[in-house]
């Protein structure tokens, strides 16, 4: 067992874990985050995308005692009480879900792609979330609701 | 799927690391990034009893100039060689490949030194540091030994780098004014190429006077196109003279045949891609 200290949406948690435990499992069976999901477990999918200091990764493709010292955001810490990121609201506003399961991965990328290119193209955003896979939407009104995010300002937060 | 037990050590210094293999000999193996490793040791592809983490030794990151060359540290990230101005001056063409490596989240993780000890046939990293000449420089136990990139790569997923050896940094001989493509062909995006083709070309007026040309995924390690770059030396930057000149691109590799393509069409697609990285390279 390895002893970690990381900080997860705010709050800091110390535990002892298996050296073998992945992120994406320390999330949502030790913090009980399951608003991150596993999609694919092969690391293609990005269904499991989490924010560690701020930019995403695949939370399935990273060791839990690797985040030891690290701070991680995910789905569950991007919204502000009951007001949602303005890429949530995005998402909400122009559809871009069927079945949801691709969702938290998809808006974790999202905001982190934003900052790095606030007013991005369309072709920009297809190719900065190409590491997210979604099996229903067809993508259009994922990427819609990126693009009108980056229209609010959904980049700066 | 969940990796078979092991120890985990992440030392802060290199000697440390060095130490902790040296230590544990075969049974160990090196965490860079982790996403080629993770992946391996989540299908239980490999089950090593330790697992030495060199994420925490800060003297293996970074990005430095050396008069005529540029030091990258063996553990600094895709995406940090991508927001660096004197990588993109100087060696664009590595940017240009890391660019096209799997996705931006792989890109936050991964680790150049990483992808080339791993040594994947169809990576990204591995054509461009062998076009650009450059130089690892590995450390053991006895100290650190340089070996150049046409060295380096010794067969499938197979280095110079020995048991109980780091990676430390890949020094880069500037490339300054050289034009530089890599020209990818998937079926999908974010997928491992089919074939791919670096292209470093230093033009003058619209003359190619050097080219450096380089493929992935055409035999068990990047290959230069020797052939090529002799036949592109002199030629003007046009269609028909470097449509010439990459007919010759697949000279002396064996490629491999499968699912995506066999043999003989990863040699016609290996003269199609140099025709076009080299004249995106020149600007033509």
């Amino acid at each position: 067992m390895a002893k970690i200290s990381v900080k997860v949406d705010g709050v800091t948690y110390s535990d002892d874990v298996e050296a073998r435990m992945l992120l994406v499992h320390y999330l949502r069976e030790s913090l009980g985050k399951v608003g991150t999901v596993v999609g694919c477990d092969t690391s293609n999918c990005g269904a499991c995308t989490v924010h560690l200091d701020g930019r995403s990764v695949k939370s399935c493709n990273m060791l839990a005692v690797q985040a030891d010292g690290h701070e991680v955001t995910t789905i569950e810490g991007l919204a502000d009480g009951d007001t949602l990121h303005p890429v949530q609201q995005a998402f909400h506003d122009c559809h871009a879900l069927q079945c949801g399961y691709c969702t938290p991965g998809m808006i974790m990328q999202a905001t982190s792609f934003l900052k790095d290119n606030p007013t991005p193209t369309e072709h920009e955003v297809r190719v900065g979330m190409e590491g997210n896979l979604c099996r229903c939407t067809g993508y259009h009104n994922i990427v819609r609701a990126v693009l009108a995010a980056a229209g609010e300002g959904g980049g700066s937060q | 799927m969940i990796p078979v037990s092991f120890d985990y050590l992440a030392p802060t210094t290199l000697d440390e690391a060095l130490a902790a293999l040296a230590e544990h000999g075969e049974d160990a193996k090196v965490l860079g990034g982790g996403q080629s490793l993770l992946p391996v040791l989540r299908m239980r592809l490999n089950a090593p009893e330790v697992v030495v983490d060199l994420g925490r030794i800060e003297e293996l990151r970074g990005i430095r100039e050396d008069g005529d060359t540029v030091v990258i540290g063996a553990m600094t990230t895709y995406a940090d060689v991508l927001a660096d101005a004197t990588v993109t001056e100087h060696i664009a063409l590595l940017h240009k490949a890391i660019a096209e490596v799997a996705d931006d989240q792989i890109r936050h993780r991964g680790t150049v030194g990483g992808a080339i000890v791993h040594a994947d046939p169809a990576g990204d990293v591995g054509p461009a540091v062998l076009a650009l000449d450059a130089e690892m420089v590995i450390a053991g136990p006895g100290g650190r030994r340089t070996v150049g990139a046409a060295d380096f790569f010794t067969d499938l997923f197979e280095t110079a780098v020995g048991e109980g050896e780091v990676l430390v940094e890949i020094r880069l001989p500037k490339h300054t004014g050289w034009g530089a493509h890599y020209e990818k062909f998937v079926r999908v995006s974010h997928q491992w190429s089919i074939v791919a083709v670096a292209a470093t070309v230093r033009a003058e007026g619209g003359t190619i006077a050097e080219a450096k040309v380089a493929l992935a995924n055409m035999g068990a390690t990047p290959l230069r196109a020797k052939a090529t770059e002799v036949a592109l030396t002199g030629q003007p930057a046009t269609d028909v003279a470097v449509r010439e000149a990459a007919a010759s691109a697949a000279d002396g590799t064996n490629p491999p045949s499968d699912l995506n393509g066999d043999a003989d069409y990863r040699r016609h697609l290996a003269t199609v891609l140099t025709r076009r990285a080299v004249l995106a390279a020149a600007g033509s």
